[in-house]
């Protein structure tokens, strides 16, 4: 296995991360921003191409690894955590990147997702949300709100969404974002510091379906002047509006609402509160109860990474027991000879 | 060495039956070493229950172990016990009848109270009422003299005392049978020794008063011997089906130099393999207990990708829900081994029991034309090399493979004759290191022999390529919607597999007189009683061939010949015929099915009479 083939890779540009695959996405749909600002970041890290992976599960945002010009899986629906697990625990040098939609992740693979999470596997995990089902023409989600009109729901959807992002912070995750399919800078911003992570980084990308879905986002998509994006900045008050005269602050209960910006109590951002429940309370801010949007990192921990631990035992059991001796062990247990006769 | 007149005989069937937490399949186990140490050839059979701990004295809290130990070498457990040592009315209850007429009866006189007897669904005392009168019955007080016997040990409570009685059952088993008890001390010293002294001393005190009390009672008249077994030489080891799988699959690891991935969730009865491997971290062995077994058998192919051995392991219910990952793994043409350890079904079905009931799940449960090659261990001890083998097809033909195994198989152990490490394959597979058609890699570019396409690594500068579960364009495996492309593909996918029949031996035929008209075809956890009926027919003079399959997909190149070379094929599963209808469909051969799903082996006695009746008839 290469180690690293760091092959002059400082000089690699975004045209290197693309492939000589026709993009077959609808003309106007949000992954086409993703996709460019990832392939513009890519360089970036400073990893080398082939020692980046890409796998995705099924739907319109799984097409994604087929246009990254890196190693890259198209697997099933909702299993691309699980299939990065078994990558990412053997193959400790890799950069492995997982992307997944709203129905992929949260329906389907929600169960590797929590469990993705919490085992706090070392891989990035960008779920592209749209809050339709794409790919299947537009039935409801598990992020679509209540009462959505859909094909498969022509009275309303009954079922509460699912908050993606509270949902993870409840799973455990170690690294909780947010971006903005049309905001490069501030998902650029958010990637890199989820690259930095050792350990799962959960990155919720709000993406915007025209043909199923339109302007779903347009608050924060369209919100050039932050009068709905509430940045969040560590170490730093939460503010926000055109004249930054709107804050956050927290009520006695844990729970967030909104203040004005010179009230006493606004609150500094700290992403890497020792307990979840800041990032979780911020995780309930939302345009319909508070007028803004939180984008940017809810939550930034270092917690023990499942492939470390887990490489951690197979080299201290071998300094134990050194290195398995395959005859040693086929003889191991109560044997027996039985003599020529 | 006993002062009692000693009868040979060349073999036994014992059967201890107690309540789940008697400790019967310990004194089943360890008596099994005392056979094994001994010479003598062995075949044992563990039968509990699903229930960890189902009501004291229940019928439902039953578990058995059953041990054949025999002076020649043996293929099953056997069909039925020649002694039956019970430690309660609700075991005698359920296992008497298994017990044929004259046989010894051992039972723990102490169990059969009022309240245990009522448990049991006895109206009377079965001791006292005639009903035992055509058996050797040998009623000892076996808890009475157990706490007896440790009133002198300390620290332990009566409680304790009472529970060493299945050692004390062992001691005088051993007695009985002229077996050392040294390895059962040794063993108990090891168990308890660190931690619990006093326990180590109770049971082994225990084992030595039964042992005594056999010496010295009335009730045993005589002592018996089974002389060890003319085995092929070499070093042997005592080893169950789960165990030699594990093994197995560290030695494909080794062989194949690729480091070992299991994704595993826990199942009845493939846990163990799990709980097995993780304890060869030394080996570079990864196991990750997944979420479920969607994930498990995902992270599997996820680590192939990366180079590893995925290796996924489950029962029935379990396989079931790996079966997208499996049509995944067809897709991206990369190498995945699946162990189905069989289980009595469907659905949750009998956890704890065998059945063949997964062969046509295995073949066929997937969507779409999705070829996957099938191999079965036969044994026990088996299971080492079958394992090796489904690595050996996996890597080279870079494809996901079936492993068959069964709950017999799996918890059942024999002798194995541990391989010299050099006549094991090497498995090293090659990895594509650089562009394959000029300066272009095509990761669908496939080898003209084998019709494995390239397996490139993440990490491998230049060699940069997606797969995926989309179609695949031929060569470039770039996503097509061409209809002719997929005819092609999916023709490809199939020739594959197909193509390695011509890697397999050929089907053999064990036919000692040559002039057999009858065939008996057996798969899997069927080899051992189809086998042992074959030689008692030909010991009554009759004639019968026998061929027994481990690849049952592709099926060995030349099946179709040697079935068409007998006027009539019999084939016996613990299934309602399922081989039968692969071979009928696939050879337009009118074999006969012999189908039992009672959730255990099927006895060599009823495959004889099988046998006989239908060879009466040629
Ligand atoms: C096992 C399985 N069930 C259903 C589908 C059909 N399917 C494909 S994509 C999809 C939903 C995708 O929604 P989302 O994850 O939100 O992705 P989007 O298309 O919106 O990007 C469904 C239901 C499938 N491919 N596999
Ligand atoms: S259906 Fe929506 S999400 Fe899918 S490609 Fe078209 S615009 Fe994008
Ligand atoms: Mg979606």
């Amino acid at each position: 296995m290469s180690e690293n083939g760091g092959n002059g890779n400082g000089a690699l540009t975004a045209k290197d991360y693309r492939t000589d695959q026709e993009v077959r996405w609808c003309p106007g749909c949000g992954d086409y921003a993703i996709l460019a600002a990832l392939q513009s970041f890519m360089p970036e890290l400073g990893i080398a191409r082939e020692n980046t992976v890409f796998i995705s599960g099924i739907g319109c945002a799984a097409r994604f690894p087929y246009y990254m010009n890196t190693y890259g899986m198209h697997s099933i629906h909702g299993r691309a955590p699980a299939i990065a697990t078994g990558l990412a625990t053997t193959r400790p040098d890799l950069s492995v990147w997982v992307v997944t939609g709203d129905g992929d992740a949260l329906s389907i693979g929600g169960n590797h997702l929590i469990h993705a999470l919490r085992r706090n596997v070392n891989f990035k995990i960008l779920l592209f949300n749209n809050r339709i089902y794409g790919l299947t023409k537009g039935q409801y989600s598990p992020t679509s709100e209540l009462g959505k009109v859909t094909k498969s729901t022509p009275m309303g959807s009954l079922d509460w969404p699912f908050n993606p992002i509270s949902l993870a912070i409840g799973a455990e995750a170690t690294f909780v974002g947010r971006a903005i399919d049309t905001d490069k800078k501030g998902m650029t911003d958010v990637l890199r510091a989820a690259a930095e992570h050792r350990g799962s980084a959960f990155v919720e990308i709000f993406q915007n379906c025209p043909i199923f879905n339109d302007d779903a986002f347009d608050y924060v998509r369209d919100d050039k002047e932050g009068v709905n994006r509430i940045v969040l900045r560590d170490g730093e008050p939460i503010v926000w509006g055109a004249e930054r005269q709107k804050a956050l602050r927290q009520r006695s209960d844990g729970s967030i609402e909104a203040c004005a910006a010179d009230d006493a109590g606004v609150l500094v951002h700290s992403a890497s509160h020792e307990t979840a429940a800041l990032a979780f309370a911020l995780s309930r801010v939302t345009q319909a109860t508070h007028g803004g949007t939180p984008v940017g990192i809810f939550r930034n921990i270092e917690r023990p990474v499942y492939d470390d631990l887990m490489a951690e035992q197979l080299r201290l059991a071998e300094e134990k027991r050194g290195k398995g001796d395959l005859a040693a062990l086929l003889h191991s247990g109560e044997t027996w000879e039985v003599g020529r006769p | 060495m006993s002062s009692k007149p000693v009868e040979q005989l060349s073999q036994v069937i014992v059967r201890f039956a107690g309540d789940s937490g008697d400790g019967m399949q310990l004194t089943g186990s360890q008596f099994t070493s005392e056979a094994a140490l001994l010479g003598n050839d062995i075949s044992t059979l563990p039968d509990f229950p699903a229930e960890i701990r189902a009501p004291a004295g229940s019928l439902p809290g039953v578990s058995g172990f059953q041990l054949h130990f025999a002076d020649h070498d043996i293929l099953t457990p056997g069909d039925a016990p020649n002694v039956l040592v019970a430690m309660n009315p609700a075991a005698l209850k359920t296992n008497i009848g298994d017990l044929p007429r004259g046989g010894t009866l051992i039972v723990d006189a102490d169990a059969f109270t009022e309240r245990n007897l009522q448990k049991a669904g006895y109206a009377q005392n079965p001791l006292e009422d005639g009903s035992l009168d055509e058996y050797q019955v040998h009623a000892v007080p076996l808890t009475s003299l157990t706490v007896g016997a440790l009133k002198e040990v300390e620290g332990v409570t009566p409680r304790e005392a009472e529970r060493s009685k299945n050692m004390f059952s062992l001691g005088l088993m051993s007695w009985l049978y002229g077996r050392s008890i040294k390895p059962s001390i040794e063993f108990l010293e090891e168990k308890f020794g660190a931690t619990r002294l006093e326990i180590a001393a109770a049971n082994i005190k225990a084992i030595r008063a039964g042992y005594a009390f056999g010496e010295t009672t009335e009730s045993f008249a005589v002592t018996y011997e089974v002389r060890p077994a003319k085995l092929a030489p070499g070093t042997y080891r005592n080893i169950t089906g789960n165990q030699a799988l594990s093994l197995g699959l560290v030695a494909a690891s080794r062989l194949s130099g690729l480091p070992l991935f299991l994704g595993a969730y826990p199942i009845t009865p493939a846990s163990a393999i799990l709980e097995e491997l993780a304890g060869y971290k030394e080996f570079g062995v990864r196991t990750f207990q997944a979420e479920d077994e969607i994930a498990a058998a995902g992270a599997a192919v996820g680590a192939a990708f990366g180079g590893a051995l995925g290796v996924t392991t489950s029962a029935g219910p379990g396989i079931v829900l790996k079966a997208e990952t499996v049509g995944l793994a067809i897709m991206l043409e990369l190498p995945l081994v699946i162990c189905d350890i069989q289980r009595a079904g469907p659905s949750t079905g009998m956890p704890t029991k065998p059945e063949q009931g997964d062969l046509l799940m295995v073949m066929y449960g997937r969507n779409s034309e999705s070829p996957v090659p099938v191999v079965a261990a036969r044994s026990p001890s088996d299971c080492f090399h079958a394992a090796i083998e489904a690595v050996r097809i996996a890597l080279k033909y870079r494809t996901p493979v079936y492993l068959l195994s069964d709950a017999y198989l799996a918890n059942g152990s024999e002798p194995w004759l541990l391989p010299e490490l050099d006549t094991l394959p090497d498995l090293t597979p090659t990895f594509a290191t650089e562009p394959n058609a000029g300066d272009e890699f095509l990761p669908y570019l496939r080898d003209e022999q084998t019709l494995a396409r390239p397996w490139a690594l993440p990490g491998t500068p230049g060699l940069e390529h997606r797969i995926g579960g989309l179609e695949k364009a031929d060569r470039t495996g770039n996503i097509s919607y061409d209809p002719e492309n997929h005819d092609l593909m999916t023709r490809l996918r199939a020739q594959k597999v197909a193509g390695i029949a011509g890697d397999i031996p050929e089907l053999d035929v064990d036919d000692p007189g040559g002039d057999a008209k009858l065939l008996v075809l057996s798969w899997g956890g069927t080899f051992g009683p189809v086998a042992a009926a074959a030689r008692r027919v030909r010991a009554n003079g009759k004639h019968v061939a026998h061929a027994h399959l481990r690849h049952i997909n592709p099926f060995p190149r030349n099946t179709g010949d040697v079935l068409r070379r007998y006027e009539k094929v019999l084939i016996p599963e613990m299934n309602l015929g399922q081989l039968l209808q692969l071979v009928r469909s696939q050879f337009l051969v009118d074999a006969i099915g012999y189908n039992r799903v009672r959730g255990f082996p099927l006895r060599a006695a009823e495959l004889q009479d099988a046998i006989e009746s239908l060879e009466e008839t040629l």
